[in-house]
């Protein structure tokens, strides 16, 4: 078989799996998130009550789990709770010598150690440093693989406020902070990777707790094999789109990619929550097809961006390459380009950032392919949580225009789109491309910045440019040539990281609260129907051109002219 | 230009939009020079900006001269100018107008009860003034005492003669208007600068206009991607100084401003205007801008069934005869008993015996004399040189008058006259006495008559998505009937203003915006609850006070042509927006190639135009983008044509042309102007 038809093949089994795995998948979180009994179906499973176990959490913590919050509170749980998260990161590896399970590892110096703090509680999982060598088994299990999950709980439940303003009506109550975090954990993220985690582990990633082995290999030389608990980590930083990597290889590393089918089922781990949330949307604000729209122009996008780097990866130039069928250099060539474009493209368009292959090496297309991908604002379908949140909050921008289009004031779901709203939804489109366009000027035009490229021209501003798409978009892939680890990227990143996070965040939970406020317009022949191809369509041209376009000129000097040069 | 008068249709039958005026660029490009003034400019971010890059491509231009820099100046400096035109443009046209206005109210003088002279600005609400024929009314205010014909026309541009009487629903009268006959005493009832003429001169002058909640919404969003593409380009600069291709400043203005929305940011409040205008050009005085766009929201109308749904009078549509006479002799009679009956049910019964039965009218009918109709006797009719009385009237005034005279009844009459009640009529009994006795001979069928043209505009706007509830004082079965004759959604029968009231909340609690027309005092109520409230211009004060807007003409047909332009207006400004961020694909495909082809030679590929020279490239997007908006005016004013039809068919249609278009049109565009410009020594 051709490496093609085996991409192809690979390509349509995962959307078979993402298929069927949606549907089942998306209601069982709707039913986990709806908490008030006025809302979901009248069954005697909805809602459902508190387990035990998650009992237990909330007496720890002192809340009371039957109050619901209005939205400036349930913004300061969800940022309070992420600031104690970073303090806490932060001191974690600071003192991890003075911690049992080191591995003998010394404390991380500050800059390193606050941008991975930032990096971790944000979901981004950049990582400035190199894992195998720099944290100890108690930081990877305590900290960072604790961050995996709880940050991308934080991310489906200010999705989850998101939809309830649009499912509710007349309430100041967008839920409550506290259930919504720990059920993410405990009723979808805690299951589903524990799963994984076997299933990786029959698959041949690594499972122990060793500080790592020395082998004399055939040749004769001494090697040395860190061990770890890598497939349960391996199995959150998927599922959780988290990216994280054990090793510094990420996925690329044989013992965490050990296979090409562990490869593809780390990429439908890292897909199949993100594309079942548009379901859970549907059923909690009632309307299925409305979930079916999102995940419509979700999976459009997606497919058009996997076909597009397959392409530009298959027609690399020179006749070598031509002769292997496409560009191999920096591929996961144990399992063939296609595996690679597929996994670089879902990681990108996710908030994951693991990688099995080197985006750096891709074709110059390729490469722009996969920054345009978290340029977009990773809603296709983007981060657990934040990529359903960021797709709402085009479709609001979407629905306005084209709501003025059919002769009313625009109105989603029901929900009128005001002056407030639109004030929110307008700020949101603008955080992530000042973010990235400031933080790329800023690093080019400074001295301290430029230290730390390793390429010159189009490609060395490519490189820059990557990293600040990625970090503000919290995407945490990097495209490699660029000396990260130093106080300049350090800050400027972590800085990126942690506005491209809470500032969306609370523009999106004041969305939420002012939409839950709202009453609920009738739908009519005059409303715009919001789940039809045409709307998909359309929505799918405001990602592109309203937040894409913004974006044409940087990658015109960086990627583009590399590739047309 | 017109003047108010002659803009109005001088009929209150259903009003036509007087045909586009032409632009007047003239007058318009002296307002456009005015607004150049940076204070005003900054409420619409996006021509502020605009303004600032002309100021420092000027200054460039002076500091480091070139054809190429004037060029751009100069271009920028027009884009401004055509954004300010286009409001300009909108004003103008209520400036006429309003200077017929205010020339009405400047001449008043009012005279007090005791004989005393005050000018009218000095009027106080409460004090009483006496206006007697020939003069004009000072002040907006109530009759108390007398009644007067008055001329109307200065307001309303209708030229026939309007009844104003103490007491009752007839009793506002508005200040600049004109007595023609009579005197009346009038309680002011406005302050001095607040009257109606005050309001709608500022309207019709949009000097009070404020923005409306919708257009608040799209600024916002305009002015984030303002902000977003400054971001871009002032970004830029560090980038292209890294990859060895630093870029002008006048370049990066140029580039700032093609990809700013202009075109919407520079229509925008035209658009708002002119929607206003479209209003008062159709005789209606919103009073606020909010109740436009609440117009194009509405979800549910409310509309009076006399006047609107029906013609005002019943007319008569059959003759059916009872016991052995035959229908040609019951239309004989009814013929005879209305000859003198001069009111539109009687005239109807003599039109429809010429027309159904072929009976000329009879003008002379010697020694016949004639009895009218009076409160007491309900019935009118005619009593014949041979003896016999004919008589018709309400059902049990006809049966008492027969049995009276020792008549008899066919028992059938009860059936007939329940049968044409239940079918939503009026059943009128006819009779006749002679010497040989009193008997019934027949009922005349006499029927509400839905307007022409009504089904239709109702199936309209049930595609629209609105529904239509009929409001009337009937019972529910002849409600019923009409309403379904006509295509109407819903009744509410036997209404008394409570339940109007009650009505509108019950829509709006549902979410539901409910527009209505009223006139009447106890219609104010409803009218201000009403998110669409309009009132007729014929309407007490109360009425006036209660809604927001307010129709001249007094005719209730109008809510629906009001909608419309409350739709039209939105969607004008949705097309618009549309269209202008659609541009900006081919703008980058005009100015980045331009920008960058020096450095990295491949970005020429990017130049799909093959414009001739980078000079040219930035100087055609900077022209295009320019003239656009001197070219999207009209359609800014006159308003994206609105076609009644569903959702989404709309959206298609409407992303069709301005979206679709909007992607395309820039491609040929600048690549004409540049064949254009590259012909300009110094660009090429």
């Amino acid at each position: 078989m051709s490496a093609a038809a085996a991409g192809w093949l690979q390509a349509g089994l995962l959307v078979l799996a993402l298929a069927l795995v949606h549907r089942p998948l998306g209601d069982w979180m709707a039913r986990a998130f709806t908490t008030d009994p006025a809302e979901g179906p009248k069954s005697r499973f909805w809602p459902q009550g508190h387990w035990r176990v998650e009992r237990l959490v909330y007496r720890a913590v002192g809340v009371d789990a039957d109050a619901e919050q209005r939205w400036p509170t349930y913004l300061r749980s969800v940022l309070a709770f992420s600031l104690v998260s970073v303090l806490f990161l932060y001191g974690l590896q600071r003192l991890q010598s003075l911690l049992p399970l080191d591995n003998g590892m010394a404390g991380v110096e500050p800059g390193s150690a606050w941008n991975t703090a930032v990096s971790f509680v944000t979901n981004t999982n950049w990582q400035g440093y190199s894992g195998e060598s720099t944290m100890g088994h108690l930081v990877q299990m305590a900290g960072l693989a604790v961050q995996n999950f709880v940050s991308a709980a934080v991310g489906i439940a200010v999705a989850v406020a998101l939809v309830r303003g649009f499912a509710r009506s007349g309430t100041d109550r967008l839920g409550n902070f506290w259930v919504d975090v720990t059920r993410a954990i405990t009723r979808v993220l805690l299951p589903l990777a524990t799963v994984a985690a076997v299933v990786l582990v029959l698959g041949g990633v690594v499972q122990n707790l060793s500080s790592g082995t020395e082998a004399t290999t055939l040749a004769g030389a001494t090697q040395f094999l860190p061990g770890g608990p890598v497939a349960s980590q391996e199995a959150i930083k998927e599922l959780g789109t988290n990216g994280g990597g054990f090793y510094n290889a990420n996925s690329a590393h044989p013992f965490e990619g050990p296979s090409a089918w562990v490869s593809l089922f780390q990429v439908f781990l890292l897909l199949v929550i993100p594309f079942s949330l548009p379901r859970t949307f549907g059923r909690m604000v009632g309307d299925r097809r409305q979930g079916l729209a999102i995940v419509g122009v979700m999976a459009g996008l997606a497919t058009a961006s996997l076909a597009l780097t397959n392409w530009a990866q298959a027609r690399a130039g020179g006749a070598a390459l031509q002769l292997a069928g496409a560009a191999t250099e920096g591929q996961e060539v144990r399992f063939g380009g296609p595996l690679s474009a597929l996994f670089g493209t879902a990681t990108t368009l996710t908030s994951t950032g693991a990688v099995n292959s080197m985006h750096d090496s891709y074709t110059p297309t390729g490469g722009l392919l996969v920054m345009a991908n978290m340029m977009l604002g990773e809603v296709a379908p983007g981060g657990v949580g934040s990529g359903l949140y960021g797709m709402l909050v085009l479709a609001v921008v979407a629905v306005f225009v084209a709501g003025l289009m059919v002769g009313r004031t625009p109105e989603y779901l029901g929900k009128k789109l005001g002056r407030r709203e639109m004030t929110l939804a307008s700020l949101y489109v603008l955080v992530t491309p000042v973010l990235v366009l400031t933080g790329t000027a800023v690093a080019v035009t400074t001295d301290t910045g430029l230290g730390s490229l390793l390429n010159s021209g189009s490609h060395g501003l490519s490189e820059v440019l990557y990293a600040f798409t990625s970090a503000s978009n919290n995407n945490g892939s990097a495209f490699a040539g660029l000396s990260a680890n130093t106080p300049f990227y350090n800050t400027a990143l972590g800085l990126a990281m942690a506005f491209g996070r809470f500032l969306p965040m609370v523009l999106v939970v004041a969305l939420a609260g002012r939409l839950a406020a709202q009453g609920r317009a009738p739908v009519t022949a005059g409303t715009l129907p919001t789940h039809q191809p045409l709307f998909v369509g359309l929505l799918g041209a405001v990602v592109l051109v309203v937040v894409g376009l913004t974006y044409f000129p940087a990658l015109a000097l960086g990627p583009l002219a590399e590739a047309l040069a | 230009m017109t003047t108010a008068l002659d803009r109005r249709p001088v009929s209150a039958a259903p009003t036509e939009p007087r045909p586009s005026a032409s632009i007047e660029w003239g007058p318009a490009m002296a307002g456009a020079v005015r607004k150049l003034d940076p204070r005003g400019l900054v409420r619409q971010p996006v021509v502020f900006v605009v303004w600032v890059g002309s100021v420092f491509s000027t200054v460039l231009a002076i500091t480091d001269p070139s054809v190429f820099g004037w060029l751009i100046a100069g271009w920028l400096w027009l884009t401004v100018l055509s954004a300010n035109a286009a409001e300009a443009v909108a004003e103008g046209r209520g400036k006429a107008q309003a200077d017929t206005l205010r020339k009405a109210r400047q001449t008043t003088v009012a005279y007090l009860l005791d004989g005393s002279e005050v000018p009218a600005a000095d009027l106080r609400p409460g004090m009483r003034v006496v206006v007697v024929a020939g003069q004009v009314i000072p002040g907006d205010g109530e009759v108390v005492e007398g009644i007067a014909s008055v001329d109307e026309s200065a307001i309303t541009g209708e030229s026939a003669p309007v009844i104003r009487e103490s007491g009752g629903d007839r009793s506002a009268v508005t200040g600049g208007t004109t007595v023609l006959s009579d005197r009346i005493v009038v309680e002011i009832t406005s302050k001095p600068g607040e009257t109606f003429v005050d309001r709608m001169i500022a309207l019709v002058e949009g000097a009070s206009r404020q923005r409306t909640p919708n257009e608040i919404a799209l600024n916002i969003l305009l002015s984030s991607l303002t902000i977003v593409f400054l971001v871009v380009v002032i970004t830029l600069q560090p980038l292209a100084i890294y990859s060895g291709a630093e870029q002008s400043l006048t370049t990066l203005i140029a580039l700032v401003v093609c990809l700013i929305p202009t075109t919407i940011g520079a229509l925008l409040s035209a658009i708002g205007i002119a929607g206003m205008d479209r209003l008062v050009q159709r005789n209606v005085l919103a009073m606020s801008g909010r109740a436009v766009e609440a117009a194009g929201d509405v979800n549910t109308l409310l509309l009076d069934k006399t006047g609107t749904i029906t013609l005002g009078n019943r007319q008569a549509s059959e003759f059916v005869a009872v016991g052995d006479y035959s229908d040609d002799e019951v239309a004989d009679a009814a013929q005879l008993a209305s000859l003198a009956d001069e009111t539109p049910e009687g005239r109807s019964i003599v039109v429809l015996a010429k027309e159904r039965y072929g009976l000329r009218g009879r003008d002379d009918l010697p020694g016949a004399e004639f009895v009218p109709f009076t409160a007491q006797t309900r019935m009118s009719g005619v009593d014949l040189p041979d003896g016999r009385q004919l008589r018709k009237g309400a059902a049990g005034a006809v049966l008492a008058w027969v049995r009276s005279l020792g008549g008899s009844v066919p028992p059938e009459v009860g059936d007939v006259v329940d049968g044409i009640s239940a079918a939503g009529g009026t059943p009128l009994l006819l009779a006749s006495a002679s010497a040989d006795g009193a008997r019934v001979l027949g009922v005349i069928h006499l029927k509400d008559v839905v307007k022409a043209g009504m089904a239709e505009r109702f199936a309209e706007l049930r595609r629209m998505g609105i529904r239509t509830v009929m409001i009337t004082g009937d019972n529910e079965r002849t409600a019923r009937a009409i309403a379904a004759e006509a295509g109407i959604d819903d009744v509410l029968a036997e209404a008394t203003p409570e339940d109007k009231l009650a009505l509108i909340q019950r829509e709006q609690s549902g979410g539901r915006l409910v527009a209505m027309t009223g006139d009447g005092t106890n219609d104010a109520p409803a009218l201000a609850q009403a998110d669409v409230g309009v009132a007729m211009n014929t309407g007490t004060t109360a009425a006036k006070e209660a809604g927001n807007m307010v129709d001249l003409d007094s005719d209730p047909t109008k809510l629906i042509e009001i909608v419309e332009i409350g739709k039209q207006l939105l969607i004008t400004r949705g097309s618009l927006t549309t269209f202008s961020i659609a541009n900006d694909l081919a703008k980058y495909f005009a100015i980045l190639p331009a920008m960058f082809a020096g450095v990295f030679p491949g970005l020429d590929a990017l130049n799909v135009m093959r414009l001739s020279s980078p000079e040219s490239a930035i100087l055609s997007a900077v022209v295009f983008n320019a003239l656009i908006i001197v070219a999207l005016v009209p359609l800014a004013l006159r308003g994206v044509k609105y076609r009644p039809a569903s959702a989404s068919a709309m959206l298609r249609r409407n992303l069709a042309v301005y979206g679709v278009g909007g992607v395309v049109l820039p491609f040929v565009g600048i690549k004409l102007i540049d064949l254009l410009v590259s012909l300009i020594p110094g660009i090429a």
